[in-house]
């Protein structure tokens, strides 16, 4: 497992990456959207790598595990310590980034260029994924793709009657090199029977049942 | 957590009470060394671990015999009938010693001296003649209980780690481990009990972790011990029933590997087996067995036990032939009743990529041994209304306590999807003329919402009680929050990002 070059992703969400799945070695910045985040590890994850979660105290284990991701082989470092040193944020990403395929963290507020940059090299060295959750702005470097949603309409619930069931979102791609060119995709996250799924367009369907 | 209060019943020398020479200078061997002496023996000088020839020369009178644990386990039995008077639950460590859990014997004979001097003269009554009395003692839990036995001591409850202080590092039983401690000046239990948790776990790994639990007196894994799913319970019908051992136990070694098989699937190892047998008349028999062999070991340290017991059974002597079943044996099943997970050899976790998991178990070591063992936590799925509720969370490298509790009906779970961020401390929000503000921020409108769902949760409970509305609202941006409204106070629970 560990020489191939790229881990998988749902087949849903390869459109959101030039390589059509998680790059061992890169780092990729997920903006606006936790469950986003977390559906990245699904099909890694099933696949049997591990996957580990730092400095995400409010992360919704059972969202989580509905998404697909195995809670098993889903350790998490819900606090790491304040300190610069061992124990803090960054020497807990890099002992972990030593022994996991993918790496999901929220950074603290105050990054340092040279831990970004360190964290980076680590990644790159040890083919490990970094994906960084929260806000953009929270990572002094350029992540090599970097995902926004950048709005999100909720189906299934309405003036006091219904419940939350489906909601589309657009993500909205970026990043360095091939991820650079900008790029919509619209999604169903989740659809309201529970996976996720492209968006499509209704009114094209429509056309199509007509014909047929 | 302290161990569970446990009496543990030695009788001393018991491979030589077996073999009938307690009396006369005798020693037993394996493979050419002594391992148990009789008391005229050691009087000569005889002890264990010396050769053959060392052991004749400090007594020329000694009478030297190989050692058979079936006879000693066929010897036992009536000694297990005479204890299982008292309480059923008896497990049999090794032929020679046994221990039974005490909390509902004890209120029952008054106390655990009273029980203590019961059991004893029962033992007593029941060991040939000559053999040397028995001895009985009651610690927190199985390792502490068998060291006050040898002693013939009832370690009050609690003190069981001040009672094990003195004890060498060798009384753990692991040699290897021992032996480093010692190098490194730590030389008793009370030495090794006084070092913090979460060091000791980083220097020495599970096993270093296991030792420093049992030096504190506390049981050897937390939580660990669950009852096993059903279907790990083996089963073999014999038709035609065997009447000799020999076939009974041929198919006992089938059936022990097979268990051990089974649960190595899932990387567990029993501690605790109970072996149980239906004969041709009708009669049940059922036996437990204290295991605490891993890895390799395991399969072959079952199949001897099961086999002893039906040595036992099958051409009992002495005072047990009343209970010696009078046809051949039908069935035979093997129910692991208590297991835990198989660490000492692990050969990978859940049928992953074997490194990959070695690798993992090591770096969360690291970051445990630098924030302490409940930094590094794993989600398990519970039962519950809110999402925060849903999943539990253990420390890496334990059980949860029961699985348990999915089952029964929530009326009033927050349906899925299931928000992706759940605050830890829900956060206190504003909602007027459906417009909502979360923790004093700017307004935004509610264009949709849902419920109310109320709960009335632990009524019983006059601190935890909570009577509570939930409603699921979205606001202009799209954004989705679970709210909990308690009287005319609001709070974000979640969100749905």
């Amino acid at each position: 497992m560990a020489g191939e070059r790229l881990l998988p992703v749902l087949s849903t969400l390869e459109p959101l990456f030039p390589t059509r799945g998680l790059r061992r070695g890169s780092v990729v910045s997920v903006a606006g959207s936790t469950s986003l985040a977390l559906s990245l590890l699904a099909a890694t994850s099933a696949q049997g790598s591990w996957c580990a979660g730092v400095g995400l105290p409010s992360l919704g284990l059972a969202a989580a595990g509905e998404l697909g991701v195995v809670l098993e082989r889903f350790p998490l470092v819900a606090s790491p310590g304040r300190s610069s040193g061992a124990g803090g944020w960054s020497w807990v990403v890099a002992a972990l980034i030593d022994a996991f395929d993918v790496v999901l963290a929220r950074p603290p507020a105050h990054v340092k260029a040279a831990d970004a940059r360190r964290l980076t090299a680590r990644a790159r060295e040890r083919g490990a994924v970094l994906v960084l959750s929260g806000a953009a702005g929270a990572w002094p470097e350029a992540a090599e793709v970097q995902l926004t949603v950048a709005s999100a309409v909720w189906e299934g619930v309405g003036r006091g009657h219904g419940r939350l069931r489906g909601r589309r979102v657009e993500v909205v791609t970026g990043g360095r090199g091939a991820a650079a060119r900008e790029r919509r995709v619209a999604l169903w996250l989740p659809h309201p029977d529970g996976s996720i799924r492209e968006v499509v367009d209704e009114r094209r369907a429509h056309a199509r049942r007509v014909v047929s | 957590m302290s161990g569970v209060r446990t009496l543990v019943v030695w009788c001393p020398d018991w491979p030589l009470v077996a073999a009938g020479l307690c009396d006369r200078p005798a020693a037993v061997l394996i493979a050419g060394r002594v391992v148990a002496c009789s008391a005229p023996a050691r009087a000569e000088g005889v002890a264990r671990g010396l050769r053959r020839r060392q052991a004749e020369a400090r007594c020329p009178s000694l009478v030297v015999a190989d050692h058979d644990p079936s006879a000693d386990a066929r010897a036992f039995e009536p000694v297990v009938v005479a204890i299982e008077a008292f309480t059923p639950e008896v497990e049999i460590v090794r032929p020679g010693m046994c221990a039974v859990a005490t909390r509902g014997p004890s209120r029952y004979f008054g106390g655990d001296e009273a029980l203590v001097a019961r059991v004893a003269a029962a033992v007593d009554a029941c060991v040939p003649a000559g053999a040397p009395a028995c001895r009985v003692g009651v610690a927190d839990g199985p390792f502490a209980a068998e060291r006050a036995a040898r002693q013939g001591l009832v370690v009050p409850a609690g003190g069981s780690a001040a009672f094990l202080s003195g004890f060498p590092v060798s009384t753990l039983g692991d040699v290897d481990l021992a032996d480093l401690l010692v190098r490194l000046g730590i030389r008793t239990l009370g030495q090794l009990a006084g070092l913090p948790t979460a060091a000791v776990l980083a220097r020495f790994g599970p096993n270093g972790a296991a030792a420093h639990r049992l030096a504190r007196g506390l049981d050897e894994r937390p939580l660990a011990a669950r009852i096993p799913p059903l279907d790990l319970t083996m089963v073999a019908e014999l038709d035609p029933p065997a009447e000799r051992l020999e076939t009974a136990a041929f198919v006992a070694k089938n059936l022990a590997d097979r268990l051990h098989e089974a649960l190595g699937v899932q990387g567990l190892t029993a501690t605790r087996v109970l072996v149980e047998a239906e004969w041709e008349h009708g009669e049940r028999l059922g036996r437990r067995w204290r295991l605490d062999g891993t890895g390799g070991r395991a399969a072959g340290a079952l199949a001897d036990r099961v086999r002893w017991q039906l040595d036992g059974w099958m051409t009992g002597s002495g005072a047990g032939t009343a209970d010696r079943p009078s046809g051949g044996l039908t069935l035979l099943r093997l129910v692991p009743e208590e297991v835990r997970p198989d660490d000492g050899r692990q050969m990978g976790f859940w049928g992953g990529d074997r490194a990959a998991a070695e690798r993992v178990a090591r770096a969360l070591a690291r970051v445990q041994g630098m924030l302490g063992p409940d930094a590094v936590v794993t989600a398990v799925p519970a039962g519950g209304r809110s999402p925060a509720e849903q999943v539990q969370l253990v420390p890496w490298g334990e059980r949860p306590p029961v699985e348990a509790g999915l089952r029964p009906p929530w009326p009033g779970r927050i349906p899925s999807p299931s928000p992706a961020t759940v605050h830890r401390t829900p956060v206190p929000a504003e909602v007027v003329d459906a417009r909502l503000s979360v923790a004093g921020g700017p307004w935004s409108a509610v264009t949709a919402w849902a419920g109310p769902w109320p709960v009335d949760e632990r009524w019983w409970d006059h601190a935890a009680h909570h009577r509570r509305a939930r409603w699921q609202v979205v606001t202009a941006g799209g954004t989705a929050h679970l709210l909990s409204q308690e009287g005319d106070r609001w709070e974000v629970e979640a969100t749905y990002d």
